[in-house]
């Protein structure tokens, strides 16, 4: 935390020196930076672009996360532009660090978005957007010491919709995401994609649903369907958020997750605690 | 006799379910027209210390804007007003309101109905009515 601390206070000193803030959205329609680093939930990416830039404007985001549970911790960080609430670049960077066992995997991530239609409060309809994460293991050994068909890197393709409903829930703002993946990946890549048995593309449901019981407090849950082609047991991921977003310029958001069985080891679950900073 | 009484009891039952008057709208919830008035009144103040909104409100009649929102808050809450202003349409006309500029107005809106003491849950009830005039609003 002493680092994401260090980061943040590093960006607010950039941002209130160098740039104006960009603040052409509502406060909260930028939702947060999910763990691939798109934006999104937490496990989950949404149809909503990091950043709080409108139609005629430029964003710049930076996030950190970090989920400890029993036997490992994932630290991710990255960096996200949006465009003219348009187009969402991204870059973020994995250190999984299996703790019992002393060693580490780290894979790179790019990503890409685009929204295809509607305002997440403003349309009738939902927002539509399309994904994409690719992403590439910096040593695969772990991948195909576990039986992964292709150790190297994977993409997965994603179609997203959400909308905020307006003092929906007894006069709170209610927001909703429901995703399509389709994906080969092993626990989000890391240990490789596909198997000998199993190296098909396959869809896979994503889905979270929270209140706005503030401007600046949400609550939540999430859910992510998760393929199991090594037969390792791998499970679907749940969490619940309590985010705090205070301004355009950050936001904090703490879970409990559970994410099950991983690569034998069951009952994973642990704190997930994420920052994101914003231009 | 009998018939015309259980006839206009009839008639009352029906009436009082098919056209029910509710028993508190928005707008009493509220507080009525004090609140409405006061949420117009500081509306207009946070306009006029934004640098950035106030400019297009330089040509404005301000005292017809103060009574035709109003109105129009009255009106769309469920008070007993009517709003007697031009279209959403017609008056942002020319004005070409940007997205950026759109969403800064709202959020001199919700300052003012804090400041009005209106409740978050009533702000977005409040907020749910005008999102959908929006696209009568910007880019015109």
């Amino acid at each position: 935390m002493i680092s994401v601390h260090k980061a943040l206070s590093v960006f607010a000193l950039f941002t209130s020196c160098c740039y104006a803030q960009t603040d052409g959205k509502l406060l909260s329609t930028a939702g947060l930076t999910q763990i691939e680093g798109s934006g999104g939930g937490g496990l989950v990416p949404w149809a909503t672009l990091a950043g709080y830039d409108s139609r005629d404007e430029i964003s710049a985001s930076v996030f950190s996360t970090h989920v400890s549970v029993d036997d490992y911790r994932l630290n991710a960080w990255g960096a996200a532009v949006g465009l003219y609430d348009r187009v969402e670049l991204s870059v973020a960077k994995h250190y999984f660090d299996l703790t019992s066992l002393g060693a580490e995997i780290s894979q790179n991530i790019v990503g890409a978005k685009v929204r295809l239609y509607g305002d997440v409060i403003y349309s009738d309809w939902p927002q539509i957007a399309v994904g994409l994460q690719h992403k590439t293991l910096s040593d695969g050994s772990i991948a195909a010491a576990v039986g992964a068909a292709d150790s190297d890197q994977g993409t997965d393709f994603y179609l997203s919709a959400t909308k905020v409903h307006l003092g929906a829930a007894a006069g709170y703002n209610l927001v909703w995401a429901v995703t399509a993946r389709a994906t080969k990946a092993n626990q989000l890549g890391l240990l490789g994609y596909g198997s000998a048995q199993q190296d098909d593309y396959q869809l896979m449901m994503e889905a979270s649903l929270g209140v706005l019981l503030s401007r600046e407090w949400a609550v939540g849950i999430e859910y992510r369907k998760k393929p199991d082609n090594l037969g390792l047991g791998e499970d679907d991921w749940y969490d619940a958020f309590v985010s705090y977003i205070p301004n355009k310029n950050f936001n904090l958001t703490a879970a409990w997750a559970n994410l099950g069985t991983i690569a034998g080891s069951q009952q994973q679950r642990g704190l997930y605690l994420s920052v994101t900073g914003y231009l | 006799m009998i018939t015309r009484i259980t006839f206009a009891a009839m008639w009352l039952v029906l009436a009082s379910c098919s056209n029910p008057t509710p028993k508190s709208t928005l707008y009493t919830q509220i507080g009525g027209q004090q609140t409405v008035d006061l949420i117009v009144e500081n509306f207009i103040r946070e306009i006029e210390y934004d640098p950035v909104i106030i400019e297009y409100f330089i040509e404005s009649d301000i005292g017809r804007f103060r009574e035709k929102l109003s109105e129009h808050l009255c009106f769309h809450t469920g008070g007993p007003c009517q709003y007697t202003g031009d279209t959403m349409k017609q008056v942002h006309q020319g004005m070409q309101i940007s997205e950026t500029d759109f969403n800064r107005t709202v959020d001199l809106l919700i300052n003012a109905m804090t400041k009005a003491g209106v409740n978050h849950r009533h702000q977005n009830k409040i907020l749910a009515i005008f999102a959908p005039m929006r696209s009568d609003m910007i880019y015109q």
